[in-house]
């Protein structure tokens, strides 16, 4: 096939052209000491102010952590992480600024670079009411929030965790932890002893928010690890739809990631929570890149509550991420919608866990890898029905598209059922890309590259649909951009 | 509370072990293997739900046992009237057979084929290759303390017909039997053989046999099993399948007996357009675990599997699948197939399943389904709306849920012997 010269020298083009996103920005930080320990996470708690219980809380973690083993089940494997070897904060030197004016001329020219829109002007363009509030987080200290006034006047709270903690301590008390508790597990454990920021949102009863709720998460000093922490609760009958965008600069040396998410859902309340991960996946060599190990984790506590799930998952030299829907509340629904890509040397590993365990509740999993490269991608996912879980409900779709003959596609799902009325069905298909649907685009005038982008955007079009408008055009070119010209 | 489970598995191990270091000296063949199965028990001891490969089977109940195994007795296996009584529960059949008692050859009862050749284990003592996972801490129990079983091999080119192997168990609580038969099947190229395999038995005993099948090019053969042990005994069986190519294995068994039975299927498909299918279905009750559990290696290109697992699931009992299709690098367009299907019938029965996939060939079309719930009311009320009483109208959706798998039996007989035991298991409960 002629296509097939065509294609190498663009897969070469395209993975020697180098990660799009990978510049770095010069701004002096301020390092903790490298290493972990007691003195670090007092450090790190000072730092931000904090009150005893929450120090006294990481300090706890920290306990628990250091008794606990690094997990190995996941089908993925690094070089050894030296968790001593890690700066575990790092902030901006300056002082957070209370004004767009005050921030970083730097910092913001980096933002634009990345186009996210922090200037509250930035609307976007012909989308109507498409306001997008972007709580931007630059390493470790979120450096500027926006529209907060038209969320506050909704009486909706967006800020950095670290300000909620300051502001707001009885909500934060009363949550943190109480999904995702602090010894959860390897990481989620090292992330409660030392996480530094992240966003914090609370929706009131019968609130629905007004606008879509956006992080960009950037990692950007040498050799800082970061732990994110994002709290999101929604009252009765409130509405939450939440975007997080993830890009980062170039690297040689591997980065460690190990964020944390909680949600809670009260009575007929909704989280829609849709992430872009574009970390930096590492070169062609599978040198470099960033190692993702996330705990992600909301908990349906009313009735008929929602969380759904939507993740487009392009970087990362590992993605270790399996967000899970608690689902106590009677009649509550739990969602999780994928695409993860791994091209190169990726690996990723990564999957739901859907928990039933009051009556009536409903899952649904609908999960599209593609691999191409030498990358190996799994769908490890758990579907578990508690014996109060009387009709329960689950359906659960795992596709897999294999780009060449040197990657690896997985499927693990694990199923238990201890209730008799419920009901689980599971599918999962492998294949290619096949050669009558390319005949059938190509026949019809498309080029080949154009056949496959449409035949693997049909692939991931049940999973792109669940995105907001603006995040779904931002996915498509993602793909498009991973894995162009990677079929023959 | 799990350092008290690993504790008391241990011990159990230990009682093994240490009879192994008694018995060396007397067990014929290889001392070389069986020092290194010994050696991998004793480090790896009996496992415990931590192992992934057994998260959803804990063999606790082992612990409490008291295994005295038949252990080279002298004496026979079992006494003719134990002999005579479970013999007259297996299905009456007038062609060759090997009856085995406690894992032991029974010559007096067994009727050799014409076409081919059988020996006892015992006379032929010889252990698989590489592919046999000697790691596994149970194929290594097995192979520490193998005493028996049949080595069958039917040359080039002949069809051996029907072949029945009958393991019969017997052993009363505090004096439990234990027996690890190691048996061995080899079709040479074009060759056919009907394998009909039933086990049953009365009381407390451990049947933990290996059965090693290595099938040449274009081989075929239909392998029936029947596992309808004591209500009491524990049931570990592995099997190995190794196909050449061009061969063909049909598998399908019916899974009712044992209070913990876990059945282990590995199939390596090494040659160019093998063909694999295991049909199994698990019919539990009581305080039943049965666990299926089944790793189809595609090794070569244009094969095709199919794993087609169905269960059946009432009182408290524990059904098991953990199904994995893996597809080498070379083994382009194969066709994998995987399907498991439950159906619970009382509040407390449990379904935990595991469907796997591994792909390293990017030209392959593999594909698993698996579903859990409870019978259609639907289904039911147009039956009862037509007068058929609850519970036939149960019993027959029951049936129509394992048509797929009974029906597609080959083997007249054979079919007819698991039926058979399907209409009794339901005979027998009050559902």
């Amino acid at each position: 096939m002629p296509a097939v010269a065509e294609t190498i020298e663009t897969v070469s083009a395209v993975t020697e052209g180098g990660y799009k996103w990978g510049f770095e920005t010069d701004i002096e930080t301020e390092l903790a000491p490298k290493g972990l320990s007691d003195e670090t996470i007092r450090l790190i708690s000072a730092h931000k102010e904090e009150p005893e219980w929450l120090l006294a809380w990481r300090l706890k973690a920290f306990a628990a952590w250091q008794n606990m083993t690094e997990p190995h089940w996941a089908r993925v494997h690094h070089p050894p992480i030296d968790y001593q070897d890690i700066h575990y904060y790092a902030a901006p030197k300056k002082k957070a600024p209370k004004s767009l004016a005050e921030v970083d001329p730097e910092l913001l020219r980096t933002y634009e670079k990345l186009g996210i829109p922090l200037s509250e002007r930035a609307a976007l363009a012909g989308v109507e009411g498409g306001q997008v509030a972007v709580d931007a987080v630059f390493d470790s200290v979120s450096v500027a929030t926006t529209f907060r006034e038209t969320l506050a006047k909704a009486g909706v709270i967006f800020c950095p965790i670290s300000e909620a903690v300051r502001e707001h301590p009885e909500l934060v008390r009363r949550y943190l932890g109480s999904v995702v508790p602090a010894g959860d597990n390897f990481f989620a454990a090292l992330n409660s002893a030392v996480f530094t920021d992240g966003s914090f949102v609370f929706i009131p009863k019968g609130v629905r928010c007004p606008m879509e709720l956006s992080t960009y998460f950037r990692i950007n000093a040498r050799s800082t690890g970061q732990f994110e922490r994002t709290l999101i609760i929604a009252e009765d009958g409130a509405y939450v739809s939440y975007l997080e965008g993830c890009t980062a600069p170039m690297r040689d040396e591997n980065q460690l990631h190990a964020a944390v998410v909680e949600l809670v859902a009260l009575d007929e309340a909704e989280i829609k929570y849709s992430t872009v991960q574009n970390w930096y996946p590492g070169d062609a060599e599978g040198r470099g890149g960033i190692y993702n190990f996330v705990t992600k984790r909301g908990a349906c506590r009313g009735r008929r509550s929602k969380i759904s799930w939507t993740q487009v998952e392009t970087g990362s030299a590992i993605t270790w991420k399996y967000p899970s829907c608690i689902l106590q509340g009677e009649g509550s629904h739990g969602a999780f919608y994928s695409v993860a890509v791994t091209n190169n040397h990726q690996q990723a590993d990564t999957g739901t866990k859907m928990i039933h365990i009051g009556a009536n509740t409903s899952s649904t999993i609908v999960s599209k890898g593609i691999s191409a490269g030498r990358s190996n991608n799994t769908y490890r996912g758990l579907v578990r029905i508690m014996p109060k879980a009387a009709n329960a409900r689950n359906f659960t779709q795992c596709d897999s598209l294999l780009i060449g003959d040197k990657c690896g596609a997985h499927t693990v799902p694990y199923i238990e059922s201890r209730n008799p009325t419920a009901r689980v069905e599971h599918e999962a298909t492998t294949s290619k890309i096949a050669d009558d649907q390319l005949f059938y685009c190509r026949s019809r005038g498309l080029s080949e590259e154009d056949s496959v982008n449409l035949i693997v955007n049909g692939f991931c079009r049940e999973v792109f649909k669940e995105l907001p408008m603006e995040f779904a055009v931002e996915a498509q070119k993602l793909l498009a951009v991973s894995l162009e010209g990677s079929v023959g | 509370m799990s350092v008290a489970m690993s504790t008391a598995l241990q011990e159990a191990a230990e009682g093994f072990a240490a009879r192994y270091q008694r018995l060396a000296p007397r067990l014929p063949g290889p001392a070389g293997a069986r020092r290194r199965a010994a050696a991998i028990f004793r480090a790896r001891g009996l496992p415990d739900t931590h192992d992934e490969a057994f998260r959803f089977t804990s063999l606790r109940p082992l612990a409490g046992v008291t295994f005295a195994g038949p252990a080279l007795a002298d004496g026979p296996a079992v006494t003719d009237e134990v002999m005579r009584a479970l013999l007259a529960r297996a299905p009456a059949t007038e062609g060759p057979r090997l009856v085995f008692a406690n894992g032991r050859l029974q010559a007096d009862w067994s009727r050799l084929p014409e076409t081919f050749r059988v020996a006892s284990f015992s006379a032929e003592p010889v252990f698989g290759g590489e592919e046999i996972a000697e790691d596994e801490p149970l194929v290594a129990l097995n192979t520490m303390l193998a005493e028996d079983g049949a080595v069958i091999s039917v040359p080039e080119g002949v069809d051996g017909g029907t072949l029945v192997l009958l393991s019969l168990g017997a052993g009363e609580a505090g004096r439990a039997a234990d027996f690890h038969p190691r048996h061995r099947l080899e079709l040479g190229a074009g060759a056919r053989l009907a394998l009909v395999e039933i086990a049953l038995g009365e009381g407390v005993y451990l049947h933990n046999p290996v059965m090693e099948i290595g099938l040449g090019a274009g081989a075929s053969l239909s392998h029936l099993r029947l596992q309808n042990e004591s209500a009491r005994a524990f049931h570990l069986a592995r099997l190995h399948v190794t196909l050449a190519e061009r061969a063909l294995y049909d598998g399908y068994s019916l899974v009712c007996g044992a209070r913990l039975a876990r059945s282990e299927i590995h199939a390596d498909i090494a040659g160019e357009g093998a063909r694999l299918a295991v049909n199994v279905a698990q019919l539990l009750d009581g305080e039943r675990h049965a666990d299926i559990t089944a790793v189809v290696r595609h090794m070569a290109p244009g094969c095709s599997s199919r794993q087609a697992v169905k269960n059946v699931i009432t009182g408290h009992a524990q059904g098991v699948f953990q199904g994995k299709i893996a597809v080498a690098r070379a083994a382009q367009k194969t066709d994998g197939y995987q399907m498991n299907q439950a159906l619970l019938l009382s509040d407390e029965a449990q379904v935990n399943s595991k469907p796997e996939l591994e792909i390293f060939a990017d030209d392959v079309k593999c594909s698993h389904g698996a579903t859990v719930g409870a019978l259609d009311p639907e289904q039911l009320f147009y039956l009862r709306s037509r007068g058929v009483p609850e519970r036939e109208a149960r019993a027959m959706l029951v049936r129509a849920f394992l048509a797929e798998m009974l029906d597609g039996v080959p083997h007249e007989w054979g079919r007819a012997v698991l039926e058979n035991a399907v209409d009794a298991w339901w005979r027998d409960r009050p559902l």
